[in-house]
């Protein structure tokens, strides 16, 4: 179903980014808090070292990884959490019964979730940025980076709402495979650390091109070439959005 | 031909557990109509509603709206028909207000703020309009979502048992709410378990059982050919219908209690009433009654009947 109902669009994005504005304790402030213990507990474990192989300060490395850690964190828990609340509560019909295509639905919960995690990006950035001699040396990149790993984290999250029928269900999603693969993509260390095996192995998580695609928009170096891949991730959300599109409009695990 | 809000012609549904809720179901609900749509429980109707809600996938058959193909143009009919769900639904991050504002930008509708008072006055949420919806009871609830199907002022209402929980004083009146709706113009196609209300407000009746059709008529033909009336004779607790009794009154279907004898009134467009004749028979028979009555069959008792027949049908 093709575009018909750009109020209804703009309904449903202003409805999600209400939603998690409603509860900012737990979806802004929160996350900044995690950020801040982080960056506590490695300034007393790392001291002032640089991080092996790419000659930068640790904080300096640190920071864009929590930031994006976040982002990514965040929009995929703005449009899972919307999903699963909405079956369990029996909401989503509501979304099912207004005439809204499937193209304005998923841009909707997915321009939502990106609001929240730039939201989230802006004030991790306030509150870490004084505590390092972070710059701004690519703004393209962060803006690319950060604004198309929301969309692919918002689209896991879509899929993952509509795969699950109960919290517990998202939970295992949310602890098991988001939680493993944004925690070991590099986010407190250079792969370069890694042994050779697991470096091989870290290039097949996604999450890593995309931390480390970031981080290198502020600092300038990075474990891999940002520019090679711009593709992976230009393909990879597109394929993810697309792979929504084509879930909502068929109703997958939402219309009996 | 009357100009028709809903037209359903062989609709079918078949769960994947096997179920098959809808077995060719067929109807036509006039425009301006308040049409009841009665059943009981598992007869297929909240599969019949749910699949115009877009909630439940159809199977073969098609259905109009106004004319237009439900299927072809999902986005024009959805905006054209409010539907009030069975199952209590509410958003648990916003007040009323909030949810009908948005519930009308969803349907693609700029909130009007008037209608928006004016639904929360009728269905007596004014008060808790600023309330989160999780603080709101059960009827409360139930009421929002009759202001939901509402708020875009849809031109067909689909009521899915709306007054389920809902106290007597408040049922009266968002009946007469939806008599006024009706009475602009607004169709109104209803649920209940409620089937002297159905009787009340409803021109024209479907009852559905076990996934068919199996009563269709305007609710004054059902209820003058199809609700039956009987004569009621009392004779004391000592009164016997024999075999020679029944053969002799068979032609009113004599029934007894053991204190009387019942005896069925026919009805025939524009001829006299039994009456007379079935209490002639009853008196020549057993002379003069201790007590006398009529009763006329009410729309539970013609469903019960319908739905029983129709059990019978289906197990033999």
């Amino acid at each position: 179903m093709w575009p018909v109902n750009p109020r209804g669009c703009w309904t449903l994005f202003v409805r999600e980014s209400h939603r998690f504005l409603k509860v900012k304790m737990q979806t802004i402030v929160a996350p900044a808090l995690t950020a801040v213990l982080y960056l506590m507990v490695f300034h007393y474990a790392m001291g002032n070292r640089s991080v092996p192989g790419l000659d930068v300060p640790y904080f300096d490395f640190l920071i864009p990884g929590l930031v994006m850690m976040s982002m990514l964190q965040n929009a995929f828990a703005n449009t899972s959490s919307s999903i699963i609340v909405g079956k369990v509560m029996n909401v989503h019909i509501y979304l099912l019964m207004a005439p809204l295509s499937a193209i304005e639905a998923i841009a909707a919960f997915l321009a939502a979730a990106v609001l929240r995690a730039l939201v989230v990006a802006a004030v991790l950035l306030a509150v870490l940025a004084p505590f390092s001699s972070l710059g701004f040396e690519h703004i393209a990149l962060i803006l690319f980076y950060g604004v198309c790993g929301s969309i692919l984290m918002g689209c896991f999250g879509i899929i993952g709402g509509m795969w699950s029928k109960k919290f517990d269900d998202m939970a295992l999603i949310s602890n098991f495979l988001i939680m493993p693969l944004t925690f070991l993509s590099g986010v407190f260390y250079s792969v370069k650390q890694l042994p050779p095996m697991w470096q091989q192995v870290n290039n097949f998580n996604p999450f890593f091109y995309l931390i480390d695609g970031f981080r290198f928009g502020f600092i300038g170096v990075g474990d891999t070439n940002p520019y090679t891949a711009l593709w992976v991730v230009r393909i990879s959300t597109l394929i993810c959005m697309g792979a929504c599109w084509y879930l909502w409009q068929i109703g997958w695990k939402l219309k009996e | 031909m009357a100009e028709l809000a809903l037209h359903i012609d062989g609709l079918t549904k078949s769960y994947n557990n096997g179920k098959q809720a809808l077995k060719g179901v067929s109807l036509d609900v006039p425009a301006g109509s308040f049409y009841a749509l009665l059943g009981p429980n598992g007869a297929g109707k909240s599969t019949l509603i749910n699949i115009l809600a877009d909630i439940v996938r159809p199977g073969d058959g098609s259905i109009s709206l106004f004319g237009h193909d439900l299927f072809a143009d999902r986005a024009w009919c959805k905006r054209h028909m409010g539907v009030v769900p069975q199952e209590v639904a509410f958003d648990p991050f916003f007040n009323p207000r909030e949810v009908l504002k948005i519930t009308s930008g969803m349907f693609g509708v700029k909130p009007d703020m008037t209608w928006i008072d004016e639904l929360l006055g009728r269905l007596e949420l004014t008060e808790h309009c600023n309330k989160n919806t999780r603080q709101l009871s059960g009827g409360m609830r139930r009421r929002l979502l009759v202001a939901q199907a509402l708020v875009h002022r849809p031109p067909l209402v689909i009521l899915d048992e709306p007054t389920a929980g809902v106290d007597v004083e408040l049922r009266r009146r968002l009946w007469d709410f939806m008599r006024e709706l009706n009475a602009a113009g607004t169709t109104i196609l209803l649920t209940t378990h409620y089937l002297e209300e159905a009787e009340e407000l409803c021109d024209h009746v479907t009852i559905v059982d076990k996934g068919t059709v199996v009563a269709d008529r305007p609710m004054r033909e059902l209820m003058r050919d199809v609700a039956g009336r009987y004569l009621w004779l009392s004779y004391g607790d000592d009164f016997v219908l024999t075999q020679e009794d029944e053969v002799a009154l068979s032609a009113f279907q004599p029934r007894t209690n053991g204190k009387g004898v019942s005896l069925t009134l026919r009805h025939v467009e524009g001829a006299a009433s039994s009456f007379h004749a079935a209490y002639e028979a009853a008196v020549t028979r057993f002379g003069p009654p201790q007590d006398a009555g009529v009763r006329q069959e009410d729309l539970e008792d013609v469903f019960i009947r319908l739905t029983h027949e129709n059990d019978d049908k289906v197990n033999a």
